[in-house]
């Protein structure tokens, strides 16, 4: 089903007609309002009036992550701080968070845009929604909160956590749509099967997964193990959260972009040069109706390429393909993204510690574990063990308070760690298997 | 009345410790006393050897963590309650023994404690005022 007839199914033209017109509108916005931007634009020599077609958009800034470090916490905003009703932040170290702010129309767009995901998942106001994203200042719980509730469906804000009892839950309520991360979905099957539920107890239909990069063989795998269409969701904080985009049960073959709401453009991410339709690249995204904090040519640092195929499910707007890798080093671990520089700036934190260190991603049992192997150096060495033992719990404990993301410390032998031509491999990333 | 103790982060894998006792051999160390502390991820083997100088610094040339440690020896009867009559005494004075482990000589009736003291001084005092023979470190290396 669609949730937006008019929207969803506008020939190209006028959606790329409309799209000129938000754009527009957009660039004049955020030349007055946001310092950040007119800055931007004089030093390039550009003003909002240079921009006459869709394809002048590739001369625009971009706007990166670092950018909203910068202006952090509200100097992105384009409205009074007094017409933001709401403030997300993704996760970061002590003051480097990145917020994004929403006027009440955001919340409202938003809502739409996610209930419009729910309706191409297959979703109707008849379906009871479990929902273990976390609810909290990461967008994901509160994003298909609103939204589920706009569709009129019945909503169970379950947030993340007490897996056991979220089976129960799932069994006694009839949930009849998942929402959470692919790895969070295999973990509940286990949970499942150890307390004794059988998978035909449960009703759950759909999943809706995302805010973590998955196969295809992992799609294949949780459909059969919890005999379910498992739906790839596309969103990010800065842009807006969770419903981006979002792939149809039509199709089941890319995420259809609400390009009404978000113009994407696929660019080189060495050169910035934007690629031909349906070449691999970077992903970047304009906002075109967000009020609060619009963002011109965000790049999200996600690989994926662009499919202008008609799809079958009749929607006009294009599908990019399942998000394949990153142009950073980001990690995203049970839905947290992690930097490793993050991780790095807590080790060097914390007294005595070499910047020596690596990061294992495995995954046990569905879920996602971190290592974080610190090599032992004389001036924090002890031949006490319970000495060693209290630096791991330390950092073990500062990675949980600053990044929100369990992780297990083990101290290794100097030169432990595995170096290649000189340089240290600091990632192992056991889950791409 | 220190001994020198010499200590290696190890990480818990096959042959490191065979790793550790290939480096003293190929430089001459003897050790003379020995104990391993290990948790389910790494290990700290504690060491007295005839020269921890010279042993320190081929272990470290040989990309080991090693650390330095002040110790004490003290000798004891071989006999039962030996050990007993000495721990008594340190807790009544209220010394608490951060670890210790011990080597029995090879000649003569004496055992060998090897303690490592939250108060080391202290430690010491109360131990000779109870007549207890504290070892020097230079004997020890060359017993």
């Amino acid at each position: 089903m669609v949730f937006d007839v008019q929207k969803e199914t506008l020939p190209r033209d006028k959606l790329e007609a409309l799209q000129l017109k938000r754009l527009k509108y957009l660039l004049q916005k955020i030349y007055h309002n946001v310092p950040f931007y007119k800055q931007k634009f004089k030093e390039l020599g550009l003003g909002p009036e240079n921009l006459k077609s869709l394809s002048d958009l590739r001369q625009m800034p971009f706007t990166e992550k670092q950018d909203l470090r910068n202006n952090y916490p509200f100097g992105m905003f384009a409205v009074p701080r007094e017409s933001v009703v709401r403030v997300h932040a993704s996760s970061g170290t002590t003051g480097k968070a990145t917020v994004v702010g929403y006027t009440q129309r955001d919340v409202e767009t938003w809502a739409g845009l996610m209930a419009r995901s729910f309706e191409a998942a297959g979703a109707t106001r008849t379906d009871i929604i479990h929902n273990s994203y976390g609810y909290g200042l990461f967008t994901g719980g509160l994003g298909a909160h609103y939204g589920a509730e706009a569709l009129g469906a019945t909503i169970l804000p379950v947030s993340g956590g007490a897996t056991k009892r979220q089976v129960m839950l799932m069994r006694d309520f009839g949930s009849t749509v998942l929402c959470c991360t692919p790895s969070y979905s295999l973990h509940l099957y286990e949970t499942a099967l150890a307390s004794g539920i059988s998978i035909s107890d449960l009703k759950l239909r759909v999943g809706i997964f995302g805010a973590e990069p998955w196969t295809e063989e992992m799609r294949q795998d949780i459909q059969n193990k919890l005999e379910l269409k498992a739906l790839d969701i596309y969103g990010l904080s800065e842009i807006m959260g969770p419903g981006v985009g979002m792939e149809c049960i039509a199709a089941q073959d890319g995420l259809h972009i609400w390009e009404d709401h978000f113009l994407p453009e696929i660019i080189d991410p060495d050169s910035g040069e934007p690629l031909p339709v349906g070449e691999k690249g970077e992903l970047v995204i304009t906002t075109l109706t967000k009020e609060a904090q619009p963002l011109l040519r965000y790049r999200t640092r996600d690989i994926t390429r662009i499919n202008p195929v008609p799809c079958r499910c009749g929607r006009t707007h294009y599908r990019i393909e399942r998000i394949t890798g990153r142009s950073d080093d980001m990690l995203i671990i049970r839905g947290v993204n992690v930097f490793p520089s993050q991780i790095e700036s807590i080790l060097l934190e914390t007294e005595g510690l070499s910047p020596h260190y690596q990061l294992v991603i495995d995954r046990e049992g569905g879920m996602d574990t971190l290592e974080v192997r610190v090599e032992v150096h004389e001036n924090m060495f002890s031949d006490e063990i319970r000495h060693l033992q209290r630096l791991e719990k330390k950092i073990s404990g500062h990675i949980k308070e600053f990044l929100g993301v369990t992780a297990k410390t083990t101290m290794v032998e100097p030169q432990g760690i595995a170096r290649s031509e000189g340089k240290a491999q600091r990632i192992i990333d056991r889950r791409k298997k | 009345m220190i001994v020198e103790q010499i200590s290696i982060f190890l990480e818990n894998r096959a042959g490191r410790l065979a790793d550790v006792t290939r480096t003293l051999a190929e430089a001459g160390i003897n050790i003379r006393a020995l104990s391993l502390a290990d948790t389910t991820d790494f290990g700290i083997l504690r060491l007295i050897v005839t020269d921890h100088e010279k042993a320190k610094q081929a272990l470290k040339e040989n990309g080991f963590t090693v650390g330095r440690t002040n110790v004490v020896a003290a000798e004891v009867e071989d006999r039962p309650g030996g050990l007993h009559a000495i721990l008594t005494m340190l807790s009544e004075n209220g010394i608490n023994v951060e670890y210790m482990y011990a080597f029995v000589q090879q000649s003569g009736q004496n055992a060998v404690l090897i303690f490592r003291f939250d108060r080391t001084e202290e430690a010491v005092e109360t131990l000779q005022k109870n007549g207890v023979r504290i070892i020097p470190g230079d004997e020890l290396y060359n017993i």
